[in-house]
């Protein structure tokens, strides 16, 4: 097992290596250059912040330079944020975007295995078809809207219930509730669907037949088999989503103003912030990489059929 | 999922349903205790505010939100709207503007400005928010900090009015060359590099603040960053600033003048660009002013709120590519397209929202002319939409381009909801009345500025916003020299009478010369005036003494007090 | 011992006459596809969603791209009946002499002419002392001490006494009123309101140009003529709901469709891949999808742009597809590797493979097949979440040129006047919604379809 971790974990390294050779090439080749803005440069002012942002060197040099510092976990200056560090910018934005996206993410995963066990309980009965439709209804219809009907729910709350939840901004347990829903619903409508799929798949394996015929109670096989085996898929889609949603959503960060790390990644493509565009890039990278390790050892977890390679 | 083979009735407690329902339970149980265990750690480790009244009486404080972080405190590198309205409030130049935008004193006391230099004698009691004098070196500094080549400023050519200032930034004079100088520690005095006329105007500039010498390097780089990494000399001190979340300005007790600073605290408790998040934040009382649009007047209508309208200085136009290679060089096509240009049937039918005002000239409304405001003087040229008239001009255009049909131009705009819409009625309405192909052209930000560089277009949905308040700053735009003037147009005649206005120091020939510039503008059709921008919102008509402005920090709050409740 | 030493046993005719014809495996699913009402009706909604985007254009002519800005954002349900004018007058302002007398607020305001939704004239008596007027509007009655409405407008003199307001005016009723400023620009206390109803009118001439009417002869002003009707309403420039969605179907179905369907197919054969052989070849595509999973979307579709030479308001759509594609594959593949390192573990696998069953036909006949539950779940939601890349593609200028419309951008578009206007995020959102029920339901049914587990059951 260690070894395995350990090969596991060199893998992720240059896993690593290649996503942040690739970003830094793409980021290079494509129009939109950092330096320009809405009042214009004169090229004496321009040649100062090329030499600033080390730009003026070879892409080859400023590779090499990038590489380097990356070994040392810095990721240099936002171009945007004139003064501030991306390292800083990470360690301070992140543990928010962490806080909601864990909630998260529990919040579509038990709602997802929760929903998904009962739409497969009643298959073709109305709890199921009700589920189904709320669920369409979720991926249907822009996390935007839910963001903006959740926020104008909670005005109208507060006004008639003479109350005071806040409609944005961080700090409290009442700032989370409604924009960690927001940010689970489409991942927890997916693993609803996927658990009703695989709830019914395994309704017919052999070994539920074989428990049953042998007379175990069907609430045990239910828990026991059922539930279990099902949630393998579940685990599946969990590890990149774990990364995707805990690194911050640029919709609900917007909407409901909250200072999480979400947003830089839409924002420095288009501001075509190179050191924000690494940084960023880099940590999504790694961090993901954890995870599905994490994912993949759980796999061994549940289901001790899964061989792990050796 | 039915199950056949069991016939007798299991218990209730073996029913896969029960089972559910108790891991259900279970997981609201967890779910409870995560988001009180998150919700204690957020608590505990929260800096700042986190639930605020618009109006604290008791604390005399109100609450504001912010549309976007601000990227630096660092004047000499700031750009943006947001850093400049809050260095307002914290810093204080050697002048700054009244509540009627008159010139008041700031860090300096008085003044004596001739053509060429002047001198500027410092107050004695400006201090730092530590307790040190504000002296004339520490505008020395903040200037050459702005003008060093190193620090790379992108507004360092605020400066360049002052003696070798530009000679700096490129590196080819030494710091001490400098045309301002500190004569002793409450004197300063400048040399100019030629007359500039609006040059006190300048002063009140965020790029002319103030910043003390010792203190910007005792923080290595990191200056401006956070709130601990600055000192202030302004109304108010930044007491607290959580990136992209809060920032709280307090009254700044060692601010000369902070007996004319009514509020204790100005607390921007929120970060959001979402319009309407702003708006329920308002409507939650928990901001005291939120931007409108379009769509949710009705809404600020039906709850019966305040609602004010504020024209935020900018003038926006569309912007022809030059260059010979472009169809557009050809003004009879652009005389064509300008004839067809209803700047009225644009803000009332396309931008729906009261407070822009339909354009007629690159100089908008509130710039000061000779004695009163400019357009009032010299009220620019006369437009109205003249479809017969643009199609001779079509004809015309196409007969000297050797076409048989109308071109299909590029039209080159942003990537915000409004610049598709924007676009798209351009598309129409040019199709419709001269068959002209309008190909739209959608990039974000920095494309869209790289493509303006380079020509890669024909028409560009442009805007300029005043850095000072002179003519000057709209009437320069479009000069051979000017860099802002991506489409490279020329004319020499342009040319000449914006030189009258840079070196004239008599009002009269200085606006007599931008009334031509206006003339020419439209005559040769070198921009298509569009709209001066303007913004609804509403406002808490608790509050009491906000300034907006066109030009220079808004909204000002540094004179901002509370109403004493009259009931109650 | 020869060949002839054994005989073929014969062939035993009609021995056991099986019930029903032999079917093969695909035949069988069809027949069970077809007899799950469900699914039917999803597929003949899902061909009704295609006959709408393709046919519809040519049997609801209305231009898609057509704007009407005199009838902008406007509800299915709107009044369409217009009242015939001679052509518009001229605006002249109004200017009398300097008011004499006390009082603070005009007696009277008034409407010049009708109220039109072109634009509303007002006029009103002067007021001494006033340095200039305000004009406001509201859509409830003003109240004295609360707020008078939106300033539509200022009058800089007291003599300059009418207004005329063209700020998109609607067909219901306003309350205009009108407050006397002082020098420093503060509203007097009192005011006086005015409520108007304007109405829709059209001029004899454009009347014609639209062809409402035939012959300008027959015709008096003060006729009514009825106007185009828009069955889904109107958007923010004027523009015919219905034409829209159905060349906004165009776009979407097809992205929607085409780029799931690619991505699912690449995941599969990459995720049945890895998870049937393991090991090295697993470890290598799982970390390649990894790799995959974190290049930042946004960046490599604009290298795709760049790629495609698409140029200035050119389609990005084919770039889109293909950035689509090779970016979102991982998520079927993790998926479909997961599912099938728990199906070649089961016993019928290694029957299969004792019986000589080769890789490919093991992956082909037992894997993915088994795989179709979790693959078609991934592909009915891959539908809605690439209707929506598309619609911030196109936001951001890398997708759809404008004036094409798209559903996702159509939704876009209405997010924001949701609470006024309503129907503008409601059709295109319902139109996403019926196809992804559709395809989930039809989903649903070929799942249960190509299940051999089910096919005893059922």
């Amino acid at each position: 097992m260690p070894r395995y971790i350990g090969m596991r974990l060199l893998q992720g390294i240059f896993t690593v290596w290649f996503i942040a050779t690739a970003t830094f090439w793409v980021m290079h080749s494509i129009p939109g250059d950092p330096l320009e803005s809405e009042k214009a440069m004169s090229p004496e002012i321009r040649a100062n912040l090329e030499a600033k942002y080390g730009l003026d060197k070879n892409e080859f040099i400023q590779y090499w330079i990038f590489l380097g510092n990356m070994v040392r976990g810095d990721f240099g200056w936002s171009f945007e944020h004139e003064n501030r560090r991306v390292n800083d910018i990470i360690a301070e934005q992140f543990p928010v975007s962490a806080t909601l996206g864990i909630l998260a993410i529990v919040f579509a995963g038990l709602g997802g295995v929760l929903w998904g066990a009962l739409t497969a309980l009643y298959r073709n009965k109305w709890p199921d078809v009700l589920i189904i439709i709320l669920v369409i209804l979720g991926i249907s219809v822009p996390s935007f809207v839910f963001a903006t009907v959740g926020q104008l729910g909670i005005v109208t709350l507060n006004k008639i219930a003479g109350i005071d939840v806040p409609v944005a901004g961080w700090g409290t347990v009442w700032h989370m509730l409604i924009p960690a829903l927001v940010l689970g619903l489409g991942t927890m409508a997916f693993l609803t669907r996927l658990m009703r799929t695989s709830m019914l798949e395994i309704v017919n394996a052999d070994y539920i037949r074989t428990a049953r015929s042998k007379g175990v109670p069907i609430a045990q096989i239910f828990s026991r088999h059922q539930l279990r085996n099902a949630i393998l898929p579940v685990l599946t889609v969990l590890g990149p989503s774990i990364a995707g949603i805990t690194t911050g959503g640029f919709v609900v960060e917007n909407v409901f103003g909250i200072p999480g790390l979400g947003k830089y990644f839409v924002t420095a493509v288009q501001q075509s912030d190179y050191g924000v565009i690494m940084g960023t890039t880099v940590f999504y990278g790694a961090f993901l990489v954890l995870m599905v390790i994490i994912v993949d050892l759980l796999y061994a977890v549940v289901d001790p059929r899964v061989r792990l390679n050796k | 999922m039915t199950d056949t083979l069991h016939t007798s009735k299991p218990p209730l407690t073996a029913s896969p349903g029960w089972q559910l329902t108790k891991f259900a339970f279970y997981a609201l149980l967890l779910c409870v205790a995560l988001l009180l265990l998150l919700g204690f750690l957020t608590e505990k480790f929260n800096v700042g505010a986190t639930s605020t009244s618009a109006v604290n009486f008791e604390k005399n404080t109100i609450t504001l939100s912010l549309t976007s972080e601000p990227p630096q405190m660092d004047s000499t590198r700031a750009t943006d709207m947001v850093s400049g309205m809050l260095l307002g409030h914290i810093m204080e130049g050697l002048i700054r503007y009244g509540p009627d935008n008159e010139i008041l004193p700031g860090v300096a006391e008085s003044w004596d400005m001739g053509e060429l230099a002047g001198t500027f004698y410092l107050r004695k009691d400006a201090f730092w928010s530590n307790g040190t004098p504000v002296t004339a070196h520490d505008f020395v500094f903040s200037w050459q900090t702005a003008l060093n080549p190193a620090t790379a400023s992108q507004y360092a050519f605020v400066l360049y009015p002052i003696k070798n200032g530009k000679a700096i930034n490129i590196g080819e004079a030494e710091l001490d060359s400098f045309g301002a100088k500190a004569v002793d520690d409450y004197t300063l005095s400048i040399e100019l590099e030629q007359p500039t006329p609006y040059f006190i105007k300048l002063l009140a500039f965020f790029t002319y603040l103030p910043i003390n010498k010792e203190f910007y390097e005792s923080r290595e780089g990191n200056y401006g960053t956070n709130a601990e990494d600055m000192i202030y000399n302004g109304p108010f001190h930044m007491t607290r600033w959580v990136h992209d979340k809060d920032v709280r300005l307090e009254k700044n007790e060692y601010y000369w003048n902070n007996s004319e600073t009514r509020l204790d605290a100005i607390e921007f408790g929120y970060i959001t660009p979402d319009p309407n998040t702003a708006l329920n934040l308002f409507a939650t009382g928990k901001i005291v002013l939120a931007g409108l649009n379009a769509e949710n007047i009705e809404r600020a209508l039906t709850e019966g709120w305040r609602i004010e309208t504020h024209s935020d200085g900018s003038v926006f136009y569309l912007g022809f590519n030059h260059r010979e290679e472009r169809p557009t060089s050809n003004l009879n096509l652009r005389k064509a397209i300008q004839q067809v240009c209803d700047p009225e049937e644009l803000v009332y039918k396309v931008l729906k929202t009261p407070g822009n005002i339909p354009g007629k000239s690159i100089f908008p409304v509130w710039l000061r002319g000779v004695n009163g405001f400019f357009r009032d003087e010299y009220p620019g040229p006369d437009h109205k939409r003249n479809v017969a008239s643009a199609q001779e001009y079509l004809q015309k255009a196409l007969d000297e381009l050797g076409l048989d049909e109308p071109p299909s131009l590029v039209f080159l705009t942003g990537d915000s909801a409004f610049s598709a819409k924007h676009a798209e009625y351009y598309q129409s309405m040019l199709k419709e009345k001269l068959g002209i192909e309008i190909k739209i052209d959608k990039q974000i930000f920095k494309q869209r500025l790289a493509k303006m560089t380079s020509g890669e277009y024909d028409i560009v949905a442009a805007g300029w916003g005043p850095d000072y308040d002179d003519v000057l700053t709209f009437g320069d735009l479009f000069t051979s020299w000017n860099a802002n003037n991506r489409g490279l147009y020329h004319n020499e005649e342009l040319d000449r009478q914006v030189e009258i206005a840079q070196q004239s120091s008599d009002p009269k020939t200085r606006m007599d010369a931008m009334d031509r510039v206006q003339h020419i503008l439209y005559e040769d059709a070198a921009i298509i005036f569009e709209y001066e921008r303007g913004s609804v919102y509403v406002f808490d008509d608790r509050v009491k003494g906000v300034t907006r402005r066109s030009v220079g920090t808004d909204p000002d709050y540094t004179r901002a007090y509370i109403e004493e409740e009259v009931d109650s | 011992m020869t060949e002839l030493s054994f005989r073929p046993v014969e062939t035993a005719q009609d021995v056991e006459k099986t019930s029903r014809p032999s079917l093969s495996y695909w035949q069988d699913a069809w027949l069970r596809l077809v007899a799950n009402k469900r699914a039917m009706t999803s597929l003949f909604v899902i061909i009704f969603l295609i006959l709408f985007a393709y046919l519809g254009p040519l049997v609801w002519r209305a231009d898609h791209t057509e704007q009407h800005l005199d009838k902008t954002s406007q509800a299915p349900w709107v009044n369409r009946n217009a009242i015939l004018i001679a052509e518009e007058a001229e605006w002249e302002d109004v200017v009398v002499a300097d008011p004499t007398g006390t009082h603070q607020a005009p007696m009277s305001v008034e409407v010049i002419g009708e109220a039109r939704t072109t634009s509303v004239g007002l006029k009103w008596d002067a007021v001494p002392n006033a340095a200039g007027y305000r004009i406001y509007r509201h859509i409830l009655e003003p109240k004295a001490g609360f707020p008078l409405g939106l300033p539509i407008g200022e009058t800089e003199d007291r003599t300059h006494v009418s207004f005329q307001d063209r700020m998109d005016i609607q067909q219901k009723t306003y309350w205009y009123s009108v407050a006397a400023v002082d020098e420093d620009g503060k509203d007097f206390e009192e005011f006086t309101s005015v409520e108007v109803r304007p109405r829709l009118y059209i001029t004899v001439g454009e009347a014609l140009r639209l062809g409402y009417i035939t012959d300008a002869s027959k015709v008096e002003p003060g006729d009514t003529v009825l106007l185009d009707w828009h069955p889904l309403g109107t958007d923010y420039l004027g523009r015919d709901m219905l034409a829209r969605l159905m060349k906004g179907a165009q776009v979407s179905l097809s992205i929607g469709i085409v780029a799931p369907l690619l991505f699912i197919i690449i995941g599969i054969l990459i995720g049945s891949v890895a998870g049937f052989f393991g090991g090295a070849v697993d470890s290598a595509l799982m970390r390649f999808t990894d790799f995959v999973i974190a290049l930042p979307f946004l960046l490599f579709m604009i290298l795709f742009m760049v790629w495609f030479g698409i140029e200035a308001g050119g389609s990005g759509i084919p770039a889109m597809v293909v950035a689509l594609v090779l970016l979102s594959w991982p998520g079927v593949a993790r998926l479909v590797r997961g599912e099938v390192l728990q199906i070649r573990e089961h016993g019928y696998v290694e029957a299969s493979r004792l019986l000589g069953g080769s890789n490919s036909w093991l992956i082909g006949r037992h894997m993915i097949p088994n795989t179709m539950g979790v693959v078609l779940v991934s592909f009915t939601f891959a539908v809605p979440a690439t209707i929506f890349t598309e619609a911030f593609l196109s936001f951001i200028g890398m997708g759809v040129v404008p004036p094409t419309p798209s559903w996702g951008a159509m939704c876009n578009d209405g997010i924001r006047t949701m609470e006024k206007t309503p129907h503008e995020l409601l059709f295109p959102a319902l139109f996403i919604s019926i196809t992804v029920l559709a395809f989930n339901l039809l989903g649903d049914g070929l799942r249960d379809a190509l299940d051999a587990r089910l096919r005893s059951r059922e």
